[in-house]
């Protein structure tokens, strides 16, 4: 357990020392050295809890009994609540966003009354470690290490384009620890109080990161970011009063353990459902995170994929045992299927490679919403392997795209035709990552079929239906972005390699990552995730994938890498005639270019296909949004309501 | 033992015998057609022959990752067909077809001509407007047979199809964007008459264009191959009865290709995401409420 506590304070004391060292090389030096020490606390703790808590049975939850230190902690999180207030209402007041101040407190007060008043339920377990929080600390750790890594290069060459942004980059880096310190605190804690002083940081830290440029647009979208994570925020007050008064608990794990027939528990639950939509960016509460795009990509890759937006879908896994056939249940696959299918339309006619990045992460995280929502141990499963194999594979794309935009000068996915003569590397990394979201037989698609198969044992049609539309969309979105990377553009030169060495590690390491998650998959469901759901959920839970199709998706991926090699044999024993592509034989020279009917050159340009009169946002955007709210407003009125009656 | 045995058998019998099926097929179509519009016609064995032609050419390429994509295009559909024939997992074989398609629009997009892009845009959208009812057709067995297994799909009592009419109907809808034919055939098309030229496979040629059409003959085959699935029980003689389907659909198939001009690709979209909302989505709904109620 100290070891909890050491790299908690360690991440902590990194965020702060990188505030404070204003020269580049001191602090780049501290955040690479932080980095790696923080990775290496992170695996060396989860190794120690894996190891005490002991292969496939139970979990460590800690008590933490009235020790003068916690009582201390406590009253640093009371004032941490009141400082976040503060600030809140002060940058609130500076920008005039009056409403922000009323939402922070909504949520902050009654939180802090229980807690002065003496209010809160003592003996609570303040900590608890199972084999799930210590998947969420690898990914947590490991992801968010790499991308502080990452983020050295990037800002230099950030700051080197833009120079109208004020260089504050020590503030930036500080806020990336600090978010992985509140993420630490977060996954680890079973308070519910506690967990949501570090909800509340999580969500006042993506605010001011995505502020970080301070223009006019960056403002007006931190701002939206925050009022919504500021209502989910209250959602989450709410559940603590209702658990705090009705149940005399404060703990998740007992709520979590309460018999589904408990009276009301649908309320504390649809209200905790509703927190995690807006932090998980679901329909309604979608478009903070394409607002967040405009921070410099290190905090998108971030926020979007190993930690914001995973605190909500989290939370939805923790508690899922209690969503089984009841209402709060309903809205919750509902919404997320609802939005998975939806986000991935959306997804069609964009071609900025961000935005397609932010929408497809819209996107995925409604599936795991969706899988968290059926209650069912093999839904849950996918939850959590969808979690897993996006958190990586989504890093890696937004590390990629921000490393081409740095070089190039664009992240439009147009710009990125030929990338594969280009940018060779970048070319095969991006390939990976893409294939990781949406092929068979890497990562996402097992996990997408894992759910496809608990959706359909537990009857839920209208489930597989957006399941079905929106992995048929997906994978459009996805194989016209693939296409652009692999034409080949003859005469083209490969363009100078400016990104930083650093930048490559980690995106190999990303890479090396996502090819390891997609092989070793089974084995982590049998050693982490079984287990745990097992317990969870009160069944045994045995293999969700059997070991048959495992062999054969073995065998694919093998026959996956052998492509590169057979490609390069090819090459070496070719007998081919090489020629240049048709043009109507009016080619001029090459085959970017031809000559026109008044025998002028004229060059030629090949567009994706965007169906902008179709999928465009001004068609589905507003309609989608004014559903998604119809269903949250009409379920959780029926859940509360229902619960109460 | 003996089981791997009969899957080692049936796989290789898939990898040997399937080009024959899919060549009596081609034949077949091409005399249909050359009968319906009222013309000679080449022989029965033009497919044969065509392929033969083909590999003796030499490969003419515009890139150098042109060839292993499409013998990845190849393998991979090979592969599929496979576990297919080896009474794999159904849904694990359309995973692995859409890989094997994702190969071969790799290689149209590699090309960078006008053309190509263009039918490597519009295979996109075909994938799109047929990968949900693939799905809804694994989907549809399993909801009958409790088990998306091949191998546990053909022993039943009661073929498919009585409980999935609506699946088989949207699997019979599909077939039409999935063999190429008319008035679907956007992305490529058998017939001269293509407004992109070749579209999909233009700048695919020589030997390396004889490695696509073999690998599309196995797709060929597999997919007629589910329509006769929809009727095998566990009677041999069902066997029969899912080859006369199969052939019956065939030659729909064929007629409507002669029959229908080429649509946009919104006709398509939208009519093909209508066809499996409203016959194989409505079948599922059926079909779980059969279930819920125990029946």
């Amino acid at each position: 357990m100290p070891l909890l506590f050491i790299l908690f304070f360690f991440t902590l004391l990194i965020s702060v020392s990188v505030y404070f060292s204003r020269s580049d090389a001191l602090r780049e030096g501290i955040v690479t050295v932080g980095s790696i020490v923080m990775m290496v606390l992170d695996v060396a703790f989860c190794a120690w809890a894996f190891g005490a808590a002991g292969y496939g049975d139970g979990y460590l939850s800690y008590f933490l009994p009235e020790t003068a230190a916690v009582n201390a902690f406590n009253h640093v999180i009371m004032a941490g609540e009141i400082f976040l207030f503060l600030l809140i209402t002060v940058l609130s007041i500076k920008h005039g966003k009056w409403y922000c101040i009323l939402l922070s407190f909504i949520g902050t007060a009654p939180v802090l009354w229980l807690d002065l008043t003496g209010r809160a339920v003592e003996n609570a377990p303040m900590l608890k470690i199972d084999s799930l929080t210590i998947l969420m600390f690898l990914v947590v750790g490991l992801v968010g290490g790499l991308i502080c890594i990452y983020s050295n290069g990037y800002l230099h060459d950030y700051h080197h384009h833009h120079t109208d942004v004020e260089k504050r980059p020590w503030f930036f880096q500080s806020m990336l620890f600090l978010f992985l310190t509140a993420m630490y605190g977060l996954i680890s804690s079973d308070n519910m109080s506690w967990m949501f002083f570090f909800w509340e940081i999580t969500s006042t830290i993506s605010f001011l990161l995505i502020g970080y440029t301070r223009k006019e647009e960056a403002v007006t979208n931190s701002f939206r970011a925050l009022w919504m994570n500021l209502l989910g925020g209250f959602g989450f007050t709410v559940a603590i009063l209702y658990s705090a008064f009705v149940y005399q608990n404060g703990s998740l794990m007992e709520l979590i353990s309460m018999s589904e027939a408990k009276a009301g528990i649908v309320i504390p639950v649809a209200c905790l459902a509703f927190a995690a939509f807006t932090k998980s960016a679901q329909m309604p509460f979608s478009r903070w995170l394409l607002g967040a795009m405009v921070a410099p990509t290190p905090s998108s890759a971030l926020l979007h994929s190993a930690t914001m937006v995973k605190a909500g879908v989290y939370l939805l896994i923790r508690i899922s045992p209690l969503m089984t056939g009841n209402l709060a249940g309903v809205m919750v696959t509902t919404i997320g299927g609802f939005t998975f299918f939806a986000a991935s339309l959306l997804a069609i006619s964009q071609s900025d490679g961000k935005k397609v990045l932010a929408y497809s992460t819209i996107s995925n995280l409604g599936l795991i919403t969706a899988c968290s929502g059926v209650g069912e141990p093999a839904a849950t499963w996918a939850a959590i392997m969808l979690l897993l194999f996006h958190a990586v594979s989504k890093s890696l794309m937004f590390l990629c795209v921000g490393a081409v935009e740095n070089a190039t000068g664009s992240r439009d996915i147009e710009d990125m035709h030929g990338l594969i003569v280009k940018m060779p590397k970048m070319a095969f990394v991006m390939t990976v990552a893409i294939c990781g979201m949406f092929l068979a037989p890497f990562g996402m698609l097992v996990a997408k079929w894992a759910a496809l198969k608990a959706y359909i044992d537990s009857n839920n049609v209208l489930l597989v239906i957006f399941l079905v539309f929106g992995s048929a969309t997906t994978m459009f979105y996805w194989g016209k972005w693939l296409g652009k990377l692999f034409a080949v553009l003859h005469q083209s030169e490969t363009l100078r390699d400016i990104i930083h060495k650093s930048e490559w590690y980690v995106m190999y390491m990303l890479t090396a990552l996502v090819i390891t998650l997609c092989a070793t998959f089974p084995f982590l469901g049998q050693i982490f995730i079984q287990p745990m759901l097992s317990m969870e959920f009160g069944v045994q839970v045995g293999q969700i994938i059997s070991s048959d199709d495992v062999r054969v998706m073995l065998m694919m991926l093998i026959m996956i890498a052998l492509m590169p090699v057979l490609g390069l044999f090819l090459l070496l024993n070719r007998k081919e005639k090489m020629t240049m592509s048709y043009m109507a034989g009016a080619n001029a020279g090459d085959d970017r270019h031809f000559v026109d009917a008044f025998g002028g050159i004229r060059p030629s340009y090949l567009s994706n296909w965007y169906m902008d009169e179709m999928f465009g946002e001004k068609k589905i955007l507003i309609p989608s949004l004014c559903v998604a709210a119809a269903f949250v407003v009409v379920l959780m009125i029926l859940a509360i309501g229902g619960a109460i009656r | 033992m003996n089981e791997i045995v009969m899957t080692v058998i049936a796989i290789v019998a898939f990898v040997i015998f399937a080009p024959i099926v899919g060549f009596f097929l081609e034949g077949y179509d091409r005399v249909v057609s050359a009968k319906l519009q009222r013309r000679q016609g080449p022989p029965f064995l033009q497919p044969v022959y065509d392929l033969i032609k083909l590999f003796e050419k030499q490969a003419i390429v515009v890139n150098n990752f042109e060839t292993a994509l499409v013998l990845g295009f190849t393998i991979f559909t090979i592969f599929s067909g496979c576990i297919f024939f080896a009474g794999g997992d159904i849904l694990l074989v359309f995973f692995a077809f859409s890989l094997a398609d994702m190969f071969l629009v790799l290689a149209a997009s590699s090309a960078n001509s006008p053309y190509s892009s263009l039918g490597s845009q519009r295979e996109f959208i075909q994938m799109m407007a047929y990968e949900p009812m693939t799905l809804l057709t694994a989907i549809g067995f399993y909801m009958v047979c409790g088990s998306f297994n091949v191998s546990d799909i053909i022993n039943q009592d009661v073929p498919a199809i009585v409980r999935t009419p609506g699946v088989f109907l949207g699997y019979c809808f599909i077939l039409i964007i999935k063999l190429r034919k008319s008035p679907f055939d956007l992305s490529t098309s058998h017939h001269a008459h293509q407004e992109m030229v070749k579209g999909l496979t233009q700048d695919i040629a020589g030997n390396v264009l004889g490695i696509l059409e073999l690998g599309e003959i196995y797709e060929e085959v597999f997919l007629m191959a589910i329509v006769a699935l929809f009727f095998i029980t566990k009677n041999p003689l069902s066997y029969v009865v899912g080859v006369a389907a199969s052939l019956i659909i065939f030659f729909i198939m064929i007629v409507i290709d002669n029959v229908f001009p080429r649509v946009k690709w919104e006709n398509m979209l939208i009519s093909s995401w209508g066809v499996t909302l409203a016959l194989a989505g409505s079948n599922f709904l059926i079909l779980t409420m059969l279930k819920i109620a125990g029946i």
